[in-house]
């Protein structure tokens, strides 16, 4: 397995647009927090782009990464590698580079202004979150043959969970407000990684009190121990979940 | 050494294989022939675990390739159109192979087809920019570099030029003579003749008969392989 990986890795480093996200990131989290007197702000306005780019970048890369190695992928699978090996080595090398380009692009910048819990917080969502998606596009890659077809699927996927998704829940906000639904919400917010990374990173920033009673609930919950472990477990399941699916349609593949 | 047993495989609503059974033994170089389409191809590519068969299985040395892999370092596969990843030099693809390959491989590593399609001057050049010939070459170098017990190469000569041809063709031959099970697909049967030793013909993914060419010869009362299957078409 480690030797496929490092062959994944090779080829993704090689790459320019990997280089290129790591820069833009660095650039963007540097001109952010010199932007702004105060590192907490500079973190609060990283933490808004961060979780837009970061989704978009793993899904879209890693979709289309996966459909361009369809000819590595098939000249791995005549030869002795078990099919598993190949899947998991290929969603080693693309979840391990994105991490490194996060933590270099966004991490650096983060421990330089605001080396405290959260900022620790933040890095640790923001490769989770790259990991989720990598593992959410190669589901999307191995459901469809179609290459247009599959990468209009992660722009649909990176919409829902950053757009439709909120809107969703603004929906459901209003129109149940007469009920008492602060509770539901919290189990609806496991449904989106994105929203469970930022009300994470949000209560860390304690400024929850600005989110009225939903955040008091939230804190209520997100804020002790089981909370804490319940959401970090949440986020894990969803690598694991979308990559054991993956792994499973990849079994089955004709090539 | 390879035996299918009713293997049946349907892409949508085309039967590409239909209730195939095969035996292929040690020592035998057998002849893949049948119509475009016939299903010549995807029975290779199920026997190479590449297209999972929806009913039937295959043994390899008396064990189901099913969930198995370790039965592949013994064959060597030489694939109708070779398709390799675009940003690596040939000499890149050769050391990955061996990288990937070379715990169960017979030492040392086959090199004959390199020296003699004169690759070795070819090693930087990356693989988007080879002809299709050059990279026939490549995969057929692949197929024989790591001593293989089973060789299948599907339209080995498809692209060739005929000097590259006649040497695929003796190192075939070399093979064969040291007792390795040859399964070769092609449609250019006269290059055939002096290689085979049985024949399977297949039609609509199910299997017409499977002779040995004696037999085929005695059957249709004509000695170049060509003309034989040519009368066994028109019946």
């Amino acid at each position: 397995m480690k030797k496929v990986i490092k062959y994944v890795i090779i080829d993704i480093l090689r790459n320019k647009i990997m280089l290129g996200y790591t820069l833009f990131l660095f650039i963007l989290s540097m001109s952010i927090f010199s932007l702004e007197d105060n590192a907490a702000k500079g973190l609060l306005g990283l933490l808004n782009i961060i979780l837009i780019i970061v989704p978009l970048v793993s899904l879209i890369f890693s979709t289309i990464y996966v459909y361009n190695s369809a000819e590595f992928i098939e000249l791995l699978v005549s030869q002795p590698l078990q099919r598993k090996t190949i899947w998991m080595s290929l969603f080693t090398g693309l979840a391990s580079s994105m991490m490194l380009a996060f933590l270099a692009g966004a991490g650096i910048p983060v421990l330089i202004y605001q080396p405290d819990a959260t900022g620790f917080m933040m890095i640790l969502i923001g490769e989770l979150l790259s990991v989720i998606f990598v593992a959410i596009a190669l589901l999307a890659a191995v459901k469809t043959r179609d290459k247009a077809k599959g990468i209009g699927a992660a722009i649909l996927l990176w919409l829902y969970f950053s757009l439709l998704f909120d809107g969703f829940i603004l929906f459901l906000l209003f129109q149940f407000s007469d009920y008492p639904i602060e509770k539901i919400m919290v189990g609806v917010s496991m449904l989106n990684p994105i929203d469970l990374g930022r009300i994470l990173i949000l209560l860390k920033m304690d400024i929850s009190a600005m989110m009225g009673y939903t955040g008091a609930i939230f804190k209520d919950f997100f804020g002790t121990g089981t909370g804490m472990s319940l959401s970090f477990l949440v986020l894990i399941v969803w690598i694991v979940l979308p990559l054991a699916l993956s792994v499973r349609n990849f079994k089955r593949k004709d090539l | 050494m390879i035996i299918a047993t009713n293997v049946s495989k349907k892409f949508g609503s085309l039967q590409a294989l239909n209730n195939l059974s095969v035996t292929c033994n040690k020592g035998e170089c057998i002849a893949l022939i049948g119509p475009n389409g016939s299903g010549k191809t995807t029975f290779i590519k199920t026997i190479l675990g590449m297209v999972v068969c929806d009913s039937g299985f295959i043994t390899f040395n008396g064990n189901n390739i099913n969930n198995n892999w370790q039965y592949r370092s013994g064959i060597g596969y030489m694939p109708q159109i070779g398709r390799y990843p675009e940003n690596m030099t040939i000499g890149q693809v050769f050391d990955m192979m061996k990288d990937i390959r070379k715990a169960s491989v017979v030492l040392p590593y086959d090199e004959d087809l390199i020296r003699n399609f004169n690759l070795n001057n070819l090693l930087n050049k990356r693989m988007r920019t080879l002809s299709g010939g050059t990279k026939q070459k490549v995969s057929a170098a692949l197929a024989f570099m790591f001593n293989p017990d089973v060789l299948i190469l599907d339209e080995p000569t498809a692209g060739l030029d005929p000097v590259s041809s006649e040497i695929l063709k003796e190192k075939i031959l070399l093979e064969k003579s040291k007792g390795k099970l040859i399964l070769i697909s092609s449609h250019i049967l006269s290059e055939l003749d002096d290689l085979v030793t049985q024949v399977i013909y297949m039609q609509d993914g199910a299997l017409c008969f499977h002779k040995t060419i004696e037999q085929l010869q005695a059957d249709t009362g004509e000695n170049k392989l060509a003309k034989a299957i040519a009368q066994v078409m028109q019946q």
